[in-house]
């Protein structure tokens, strides 16, 4: 087993790193320009860390995703694992690498294909890796069958006879079974109900701990992220405009929109807020069409300046681990002089 | 490697660590396709239908052995002989000719007629649908347009266009409706595809590094092919009729060769004075038409590990 | 304004043993089983289950919207005294909308795509009252103005599918408020949105409530939800009410084994991976098996011989608490 004292103490490892991901897509509908879903992200996620990924609807969280993943090909930037390109690997290597990086989905039973077993569904990476016999692959089955809270005789069944959250282990499995470094949920628990969330958010803590995963957990709920990440990226409108660690982003939230996400979840106690007390920001998102490097918050900001309007913020250090895109916190150079 | 390189290796996600760490795991169950075919059998209307389609086939490909008579020369002086006459049990035609014979060699041009085209067209309509559905873009485009041409043809018209360039004759009677039915397996196949391509499993296989042919072979395929068996089922008995049709229209079989539908179109003249000339070859395209639709639904239920009968 | 909701609100929709099954093949299924609470003027009820728990075929039963397979099949519903479960259906169209107005959990699927935003509310005011379509589309722009919407005039000739989803539930809202109704029913009116959305669509719901005096029940799997806007609350588990409390006792002084293993399964912003998670074991149970005894003893830390044989009956326990719980109740094991 992986000692836990050591892990603390020693510099954390970086098993991804992503630098400057960008992805623009046409615009529908004959709509004029082009979607700048992702735009210039950059992170790192360290051995056994988890990174919490934290953004509304529309903001490119999903793409990110796709992107680390090499699902689709980023139009500038770069994916490395333990310091390995993996963006603009050969074929062969990228399929090879593929084994770095796993994803669970948030519908758990339609990312198991329905024609086959559990226990295919979960052996089915190694098989397309090309590893191992067929009757090694099924004992790696059943090995993490038993690993997720399964029974063994599950493995014969079907994925739709399986309930959300066993089907979020099925997959949670199936992940595995090539030995990641990262593994990216997507909106993994979103889907299910509070006291099986509960279940399998306990599950991926603990499989962290064992095998020393590096996680990029995607989620639109912040409480979540929090509850489950040492650090979290704050995501609006394709860019990152707040990341450091979970702690300080919930104590001291320095970007306004990270500050309108925190002060909107409602408190699950009648005692600490009603819903008077809910934060609301005016406005809506701005259209991702809008293909301004400037703040992406600054049309719903209430503390808007002059400088927002001019100058594109860069995401800079604050404090230790703490960066943040925001001119209240860095004047601009320029600007102030 | 990564891999090596990166982490101890009791640290990493070992299926046999796991398993030693555990303390037991059972005996490896090897998870294997279940054959379905209790399923498809527990349908009674399926299970019926396919016992009377084999007896029907049977039938057709022994018509040379059991058929009493030539079906195409009278036999004796008996015209309009009445089912159940004494050496012909299901009576004779305008020409005195034996009905069951007739039926039986029929069914053998019927039954080619409706499964052979229906086959072809699937296999067809099955690659065009995938490519068209998996490439996207121009390749869609250009699969889809041509297919809209064949489609913006009446089916019988077109058939008809067909098997009016080559010489009449069997064979051009099943390449004229496998043509016609191209587009319409492909259409389906299409669209099975498009739906099958952006479920989320796809992306786990992609993310798993499985290759454009593994994709299509172990993933869209079987998930595309159950929905369009069962269509293909339904489609034979509609072939059937149609290839009746064609004859009628002298494009498909000549006279005096007999099929399931030149019967029904021969009888048609003597409609009110000998109706089971009609009837007969009637009835036996309806209940093998319904037999084929009975072994869809229940491939349908079959094929499906979601189908509440198991 | 008068009508300040006062220590006890008169009751405006009770509900007494409502039972509601559904035919699956041979088999009928009871989705909702014995439910009862009431809706007090000017206050919020949240019925709060997870999928499953009947929570929102509750809701439909109130206002008879369960189709065959399914039927209400015992209970009743009693608004201002009168039992609305003998009304046939014309009779429910007038309580429907007039008296009762619904918000649903999608907002696109609710809204006719091919109908103006304006017409489709002024057909909900044009059913239930005798006013030109004139002064209906007058009144539509009106309800879109209070419910939020900006430059209402315009906006009302547009398409539900020119509205951002936050805004078509404004959309619903502004239509489930348009008779002023005395009760508001909203199934899960934010599931599908965004938290910042979330935030103005709650303040939006409880300030209308307030404004009109309405009952509002909220049915939602969100305790924070709940939290927020809640008075009463009513905890389903397997389409029974396992406790029923004012707001504040059912987070800190929660009786039954199922609400406080649900408030401990839920993530408050305090909570990080130090932070111990408290699953609860198993899940609920499959309705057409149900266990006899209550339905939480087989995943229940405190169970006892009873639970697994008899039905704990809903009883006060506290002013303003009923349970359902042999063991809250003081039943030792015996």
């Amino acid at each position: 087993m992986a000692e836990p004292v050591q892990e603390e103490t020693v510099p954390e490892e970086t098993v991804l790193e992503a630098q400057g991901l960008s992805k623009t897509f046409a615009a529908r509908g004959g709509r004029r320009g082009a979607l700048r879903a992702v735009s210039d992200v950059s992170f790192t996620i360290g051995r056994a860390e988890t990174l919490g990924l934290v953004g509304e609807s529309g903001c490119g969280k999903s793409t990110l995703a796709r992107l680390v993943l090499r699902l689709i090909e980023p139009d500038a930037g770069t994916v490395r694992f333990a310091g390995q390109a993996f963006t603009g690997a050969a074929p062969p290597r990228t399929r090879q690498m593929r084994r770095q990086v796993q994803m669970v989905f948030q519908d758990a039973l339609s990312s198991l294909n329905p024609r086959m077993t559990v226990g295919t569904n979960i052996a089915e990476p190694m098989r397309l890796q090309g590893i191992g016999t067929e009757r090694e692959r099924q004992e790696a089955a059943q090995a993490l069958i038993a690993l997720v809270g399964l029974r063994p005789e599950h493995a014969d069944r079907y994925p739709h006879e399986f309930s959300g959250g066993q089907c979020q282990r099925i997959a949670i499995a199936r992940a595995l079974i090539l030995k990641p470094s990262v593994i990216v949920f997507d909106e993994a628990v979103s889907a299910l109900d509070v006291s099986i969330r509960a279940q399998i958010l306990h599950l991926i803590l603990d499989l962290q701990q064992r095998f020393a995963l590096g996680y990029l957990f995607i989620s639109h709920d912040l409480s979540v992220v929090k509850r489950i990440a040492d650090r979290i990226a704050v995501m609006y409108l394709g860019r990152i405009v707040e990341i450091g660690s979970s702690e300080a982003v919930y104590r001291s939230p320095l970007h306004p929109y990270t500050q309108a996400l925190l002060s909107a979840i409602p408190v699950p106690d009648p005692r600490r807020m009603r819903v008077a007390a809910l934060g609301v920001v005016e406005g809506e998102a701005a259209s991702p069409l809008d293909a301004s490097d400037l703040c992406p918050f600054r049309g719903r900001c209430p503390h808007r300046m002059p400088v927002c309007d001019e100058t594109p913020p860069a995401l800079l250090t604050t404090e230790a681990g703490h960066s943040v895109a925001c001119f209240l916190h860095h004047p601009p150079r320029a600007a102030a002089a | 490697m990564v891999t090596t390189s990166l982490s101890e290796p009791a640290a990493e996600p070992n299926a046999e660590a796991i398993a030693a760490e555990l303390g037991t795991v059972d005996a490896p169950v090897i998870a294997t396709r279940r054959w379905r075919l209790a399923a498809f059998t527990r349908d009674r209307a399926a299970l019926v239908a396919s016992i009377f389609l084999l007896i029907v086939c049977a039938a057709a490909v022994l018509a040379p052995w059991i058929s009493p008579y030539d079906p195409n020369v009278a036999s004796g002086q008996l015209r309009f002989a009445p089912p159940l006459t004494p050496g012909h049990i299901l009576g004779t035609d305008e020409q005195g000719r034996d009905m069951l014979s007739r039926l039986l060699w029929g069914g053998r041009i019927s039954l080619l007629v409706g499964l052979v085209p229906v086959a072809l067209a699937s296999a067809a309509g099955l690659v065009l649908g995938l490519v068209a559905g998996y490439a996207g873009g121009i390749i869609d485009q250009l699969i889809m347009r041509t297919l809209d041409v064949l489609f913006a043809f009446p089916m019988v018209l077109l058939a008809i266009a067909i098997a009016g360039v080559l010489t009449p004759g069997i064979s051009t009677e099943i390449i004229a409706i496998a043509v016609v039915l191209i587009p319409y397996v492909g259409r389906l196949a299409r669209t099975a595809t498009l739906g099958v391509v952006a479920m989320p499993f796809i992306e786990a296989a992609r993310a798993a590094g499985a290759s454009r042919t593994a994709l299509l072979a172990r993933y869209i395929t079987p998930n595309v092919l159950p929905p369009l068996l069962v269509y293909a089922t339904t489609l034979i008995g509609l072939m059937i009729v149609v290839g009746s049709g064609l004859s009628f229209l002298g494009l498909g079989v000549q006279p005096p060769t007999a099929d399931w539908g030149s019967m029904v179109s021969e009888g048609r003249e003597v409609l009110a004075t000998a109706p089971f000339v009609t009837l007969l070859p009637g009835l036996v395209i309806v209940v093998v038409s319904l037999a084929f639709n009975f072994i869809g639904d229940g491939l349908r239920d079959a094929l499906d590990p979601r189908s509440a009968r198991r | 304004m008068a009508n300040v909701a006062v220590a006890v609100a008169e009751v405006v929709l009770e509900v007494a043993d409502l039972c509601t099954d559904f035919a699956v093949g041979r088999q009928t299924i009871r989705v909702v089983d014995r439910v009862s609470f009431s809706l007090r003027r000017g206050q919020t009820t949240a019925i709060v289950g997870e999928s499953g728990s009947g929570k929102t075929v509750t809701a439909l039963s109130l206002l008879q919207l369960i189709e065959p397979p399914g039927r209400i099949s015992g209970g009743t519903i009693r608004y201002r005294g009168r039992d609305l479960r003998p009304l046939d259906e014309t009779a429910m169209q007038q309580v429907r909308g007039a008296r009762i107005g619904m918000v649903f959990q999608d907002p696109l699927s609710s809204l006719n795509p091919s109908l103006r935003i304006g017409t489709q509310i002024a057909e909900t005011l044009l059913a239930h009252e005798r006013i030109s379509s004139a002064e209906a589309e007058r009144r539509a722009v009106e309800l879109l103005v209070r419910v939020g919407v900006p430059d209402a005039a315009a906006r009302a000739r547009d398409y539900p599918h020119h509205f951002s989803g936050g805004m078509r539930q404004r959309v619903l809202i502004a239509m489930a408020i348009a008779c002023n109704p005395e009760i508001i029913i909203a199934d899960e009116p934010t599931t599908a949105l965004d938290v910042t959305v979330q935030a103005k669509i709650l303040r939006l719901l409880h300030d209308l409530q307030q404004a009109m005096g309405a009952s509002l029940l909220m049915i939602t799997h969100d305790l924070g939800v709940v939290a927020a806007l809640a008075d009463e609350v009513v905890v389903m588990y397997a389409g029974r009410v396992v406790e029923r409390a004012d707001v504040d006792r059912l987070f800190h002084a929660p009786l039954h084994p199922y609400t406080r293993a649900l408030l401990d399964c839920a993530i408050g912003l305090d909570d990080d991976r130090s932070t111990p998670l408290t699953p609860i074991p198993g899940a609920p149970p499959d309705l057409r098996r149900r266990p006899a005894g209550c339905q939480f003893a087989p995943r229940c830390p405190v169970a006892i011989a009873k639970c697994h044989r008899l039905d704990p009956p809903l009883l006060p326990m506290n002013p303003g608490q009923d349970v359902a719980c042999f063991v809250a109740q003081g039943d030792a094991d015996g």
